[in-house]
């Protein structure tokens, strides 16, 4: 925990630079007669974030948050698995929408949580597996006509448009 | 449900054939005219809720009353950065035939203002101008300014800086006809960027503001009620009809022909999509252009009619495009 | 004694079957639109309104109004059930009723918000009623210096929520403020912090991208870890008794009601506010004037109440400058504002002279609207329960689905669900390490009105701060925020102090 907390302290003052620098490309001074210029309001917040950091550094020096006098680990390896399972499953999914667009990797996505994570009766996973996209493409496509991404499967659908629109 | 999915393909495949039979009996050859296979994306230049949004909007309701299309459009907003994102979508989309876009004068200015976008609107296909909006000077009623000249006396008396023009962002069109106002009478006023017109209108009725130039369509309910006042009218003599068209015009109070400019209203496709795409959305707008719903529109927002299509239409976006390289240049906005 | 007999005209037209059907129709839709994470009453009415083509405008702006308060009921069930706020209104809702939800209290938390949003709606329909035209005035009084002097009130009214960790909490406003500030700057009208040329950057960060990452990716992967993964099954129960338990308790809360009710319906009639910062000030205020603040932020009833009806009192309150001023007050205002438009109808301040049916059957319908909802909203609670007590592995996918196309669908760009992502990840990483969430994603929703109008007023007034002092309404809010972020300041101090002295060996 003790270290976590000074990687991310540190990471968020090295990205409150970033965001600074990357202010300045507007005007980040006090245009007479004007007020603030373009930059200013996202430059000195991210200056605030800067400040803000060196303090949790600072109070980390001191042990003064609760976070920094913690001898717990950060991620145990059990909760580091299971992070690494579904945040990475989810970033798999999220690619596969670009591709096979979202009918079919989120089954995928619901297949393996269900089944991995849960172990749940193939019965449970597909019915579940089944009827998501199902539901989904009816109310958001038919119903409130919110396209959702289909990738290379989008041919597959327009018999589905021409019934059902 | 079974029987039912069933039932329905076997419609399907029959309605199918029979269309086919249709189609080709009279026209054998004719090449089949395009029809959407999915709902159109109707991308949208600007907010929810700004004018260009109502007016697509009211396109969408035009075309599902009349049932103008198989498949519905679909109105989206990609309003950011004053619309460099729609234009980026759509240049992204080549070749697409379910993307269309409504566009605003924002369609000249961006990519001039951000040539980093390698966006050239020659290259778009053009379906159609719709209509130009106009634009009028407006005060509070409060104030004893009946004229353009007592206008130009009020500025000067209270000195431009503490006069206070609002308009939507700046290098956009509000600003633009601002610059023409300060050019035109030697005047230099504070520009204060509003989000919308329709704020921009309500900050004059509240006295937050001393001028504007607004749309009709966004002073209408006002100056009805008594609350502003038009003083003139950026438009060619006559080219106004009904209330509106009873405001002066500068070029009738002697202040010369170049004090006009227009907000087009038009639509627009990517490029590359095939001739009997561009075909199927000409005599979708056509048919829009000519429904009453549209025609009462028109009059009663103060717009102008402004059919144009075609190669016509590309040459009065590159003429646009050119004039407003110009103010942009004269306002210092871009080099 | 006339706005009665106009409000009579006005049931009239509510009670004709047509528009009765289209008002519990309309009721029910909104509701399930509202409770699905990344769609509110916006969509709900952006996407329905070409379907009131084919009804009378009376009736169709009944049914728009419908979808308007079904969906703003329904933005306290997600908040509520998965502590994904659907809606910016329903960001506060989360704070108290996702606590409840997870010690089993669920049924009593929907009850709360549902009866909440009813007296808060009953009763900003009755000022509406009463008090239209005069109000109007007050909209039209507030110029940029009024509005910024607003959001310094709403966000004195939160700085009270962070955690302990003071540098953490004024890091999670600031970094929320910065990415509000992506896109476009209004006032140069150039684009800003578009990282990596990307052009989704463009539209700016919505605040739904970073909610539904934060509140749905993120609490799920803390859920997650918390359970090891394990089978786990909420606690939640309903029963009649229960219900009725659940309403008798409520009775204490009557005070929270009215307070959130007034002042959500006054910060609601402002045209730029709306009714996120309307939901904040009444949570904060609660916590200030309760007994027990203590115990808010950890599954307090008035921790719902407040929230809830101060943002249906609010979405009351911003038809007014819609209807009186042609202005909405919120994005969705905004759309029914265009359907009136295409119905030929001219918002303003001869629409209730020239239209008064239309206008009194709006607010005729809105009572019934009010009623509906609160009852279809009640009868739906077992199956929200239902859904509670399904076992956390069949649950998890299912949400993380729903925060996948809630992410993509209010911009439909694959570049906002990566940012989500993105979001959660991170949110939940820093999370662990006790940074609070909840004022980013306040300050991210407040940050672009309260920047734009400080620089309108500073234009204005050539640079001149004072400008923000001398005007008396500004003023006044002015101070009064001031007093309130000071106020804690001051308290902090004293404890230190006194923490010395207790620490210092005689």
């Amino acid at each position: 925990m003790r270290v976590a907390e000074l990687v991310m302290a540190i990471a968020m003052a090295v990205f409150s630079l970033l965001l600074m620098w990357k202010s300045t490309e507007l005007p980040i001074g006090w245009i007479p007669g004007e007020g603030p210029g373009g930059g200013a309001f996202p430059f000195w917040l991210s200056a605030a974030m800067l400040l803000c950091c060196i303090a949790i550094i600072v109070r980390w020096v001191l042990r003064a948050s609760p976070p920094s006098r913690s001898t717990e680990a950060y991620m145990d390896p059990q909760a580091l698995k299971l992070f690494a399972l579904v945040a990475g499953s989810l970033t798999v999914m999220v690619g596969l929408i670009h591709i096979i667009g979202v009918y079919i990797s989120l089954p995928l996505f619901m297949i393996f949580y269900m089944r991995v994570l849960g172990g749940h009766s193939w019965k449970t996973v597909g019915g579940i597996a089944t009827a998501t996209p199902v539901v989904s493409f009816f109310f958001f496509e038919i119903a409130l006509k919110i396209e959702l991404p289909k990738g290379m499967t989008e041919p597959l659908f327009y018999p589905l448009y021409d019934i059902f629109m | 449900m079974k029987a039912l999915w069933k039932s329905g393909a076997a419609w399907l495949c029959l309605a199918f054939l029979l269309g086919l039979a249709a189609t080709a009996v009279p026209q054998l050859s004719a090449q089949a005219a395009w029809e959407p296979k999915k709902p159109v994306e109707f991308v949208i230049m600007a907010g929810k809720g700004g004018g260009a949004d109502r007016l697509a909007r009211f396109i969408q309701g035009i075309i599902e009353k009349h049932k103008l299309s198989s498949k519905p459009f679909v109105p989206i907003n990609k309003g950011g950065g004053s619309g460099a994102e729609a234009l980026r979508y759509l240049k992204d989309n080549k070749g697409n035939p379910h993307v269309i876009m409504a566009t605003l004068n924002s369609y000249y200015t961006t990519p001039l203002r951000q040539p980093g976008l390698g966006v050239d609107i020659e290259k778009f296909t053009p379906i159609t101008r719709l209509a130009e909006d106009t634009f009028q000077l407006w005060v509070h009623s409060d104030t004893n300014i009946n004229s353009v000249d007592d206008y130009v006396k009020a500025v000067k008396a209270a000195g431009g800086a503490n006069w206070k023009m609002g308009g939507t962002g700046k290098g956009q069109e509000d600003s633009l006809v601002t610059g023409m106002l300060e050019k035109k009478f030697g005047i230099k006023v504070t520009y204060v960027p509003f989000k919308g017109g329709g704020t921009v209108a309500k900050q004059l009725i509240g006295k937050h503001l001393n001028s504007t130039v607004n749309n009709p369509s966004e002073q209408a309910g006002f100056w009805e009620a008594g609350k502003s006042r038009p003083l003139a009218s950026f438009t060619p003599k006559g080219k106004l009809k009904g209330r509106f068209g009873k405001i002066p015009t500068f070029e009738e109070l002697g202040y010369g022909a170049e004090m006009v400019y227009y907000m087009q209203r038009s639509v627009i496709a990517p490029e590359g999509i095939d001739k009997n795409v561009q075909a199927f959305y000409v005599s979708v707008f056509d048919k829009v252009y000519k429904s009453k719903e549209w025609q009462d529109y028109l009059g009663k927002k103060g717009l102008i009619p402004g059919w144009l299509t075609g190669g016509e239409l590309t040459r009065y976006f590159v003429k646009e495009r050119e004039a407003h390289r110009a103010m942009l240049k004269a306002a210092g906005e871009i080099k | 004694m006339e706005i009665f007999a106009h409000l009579a005209d006005g049931f009239l037209i509510a009670f004709e079957p047509l528009n009765l059907g289209l008002v519990v129709f309309g009721c029910a839709v909104g509701l399930f639109i509202g409770a699905m994470p990344g769609l509110g009453s916006v969509n709900g009415v952006a996407i329905l309104l070409p379907m009131t083509f084919l009804v009378p405008p009376t009736s169709a702006i009944i049914f728009l109004g419908a979808i308007y308060y079904g969906a703003m009921y329904g933005g306290a069930i997600s908040s509520i059930m998965l502590g994904i706020p659907g809606a910016s209104t329903a960001v506060a809702t989360t704070f108290d009723g996702r606590p409840m939800a997870m010690q089993g209290r669920a049924d009593e938390a929907l009850i709360a918000a549902a009866v909440a949003s009813f007296v808060g709606g009953s009763i900003s329909i009755v000022l509406f009623t009463l008090f239209a035209p005069p109000l109007a005035e007050v909209a039209l009084a507030f110029g940029p210096p009024e509005e910024f002097a607003l959001m310094v009130l709403a966000f004195a009214t939160f700085i009270g929520l962070g955690g302990d960790d003071i540098p953490k909490t004024f890091f999670s406003i600031c970094i929320g403020l910065v990415m509000s500030a992506v896109g476009l700057d209004i006032v140069s009208g150039e684009p800003r912090l578009i990282f990596g040329d990307l052009p989704g950057f463009f539209h700016g960060i919505n605040f739904l991208v970073l909610a539904i990452g934060i509140y749905g990716i993120g609490e799920m992967l803390w859920t997650v870890e918390i359970s090891k993964g394990e089978v786990m099954v909420s606690q939640a129960t309903v029963t009649l008794a229960r219900v009725v338990a659940g309403l008798k308790n409520l009775k204490g809360t009557i005070k929270t009601m009215l307070m959130g009710s007034f002042l959500g319906y006054f910060v609601g009639i402002l045209p730029a506010a709306g009714a996120t910062p309307g939901s904040l000030m009444a949570y904060g205020i609660a916590k200030t004037i309760s007994k027990d603040p203590d115990s808010f932020g950890k599954g307090n009833v008035d921790g719902v109440v407040a929230p809830e009806s101060a943002n249906n009192a609010a979405s009351t309150g911003s038809m007014l400058p819609m209807l009186t001023l042609g202005i909405p007050g919120s994005p969705t205002t905004a759309i029914l504002l265009g359907g009136m438009v295409i119905w030929g109808l001219e918002p303003g301040p001869l629409l209730f002279v020239n239209h008064a049916d239309f206008v009194w059957g709006l607010i005729a319908s809105l009572y019934a609207a009010n009623l509906f909802a609160l009852l279809i909203n009640i009868g739906f609670i077992p199956v929200f329960i239902w859904v509670l007590r399904l076992p956390f592995t069949i649950l998890a996918p299912l949400i993380f689905g729903l925060c996948v196309i809630g992410g993509y669908a209010p911009t439909r760009s694959m570049h906002d669900l990566w940012l989500m992502l993105i979001f959660g990840v991170v949110g939940y990483l820093m999370r662990k390490l006790d940074y609070p969430m909840a004022p980013a994603v306040l300050a991210i929703v407040l940050g672009p009105l309260a920047e734009r109008s400080m620089r309108q007023t500073l234009i204005g007034s050539h640079g001149d701060i004072t400008e923000f002092f001398v005007r008396p309404i500004s003023g006044t809010i002015m101070v009064v925020a001031l007093i309130l972020i000071f106020l804690p300041l001051v308290n902090v101090l004293r404890n230190m102090v006194r923490h010395r002295i207790s620490k210092t060996p005689l």
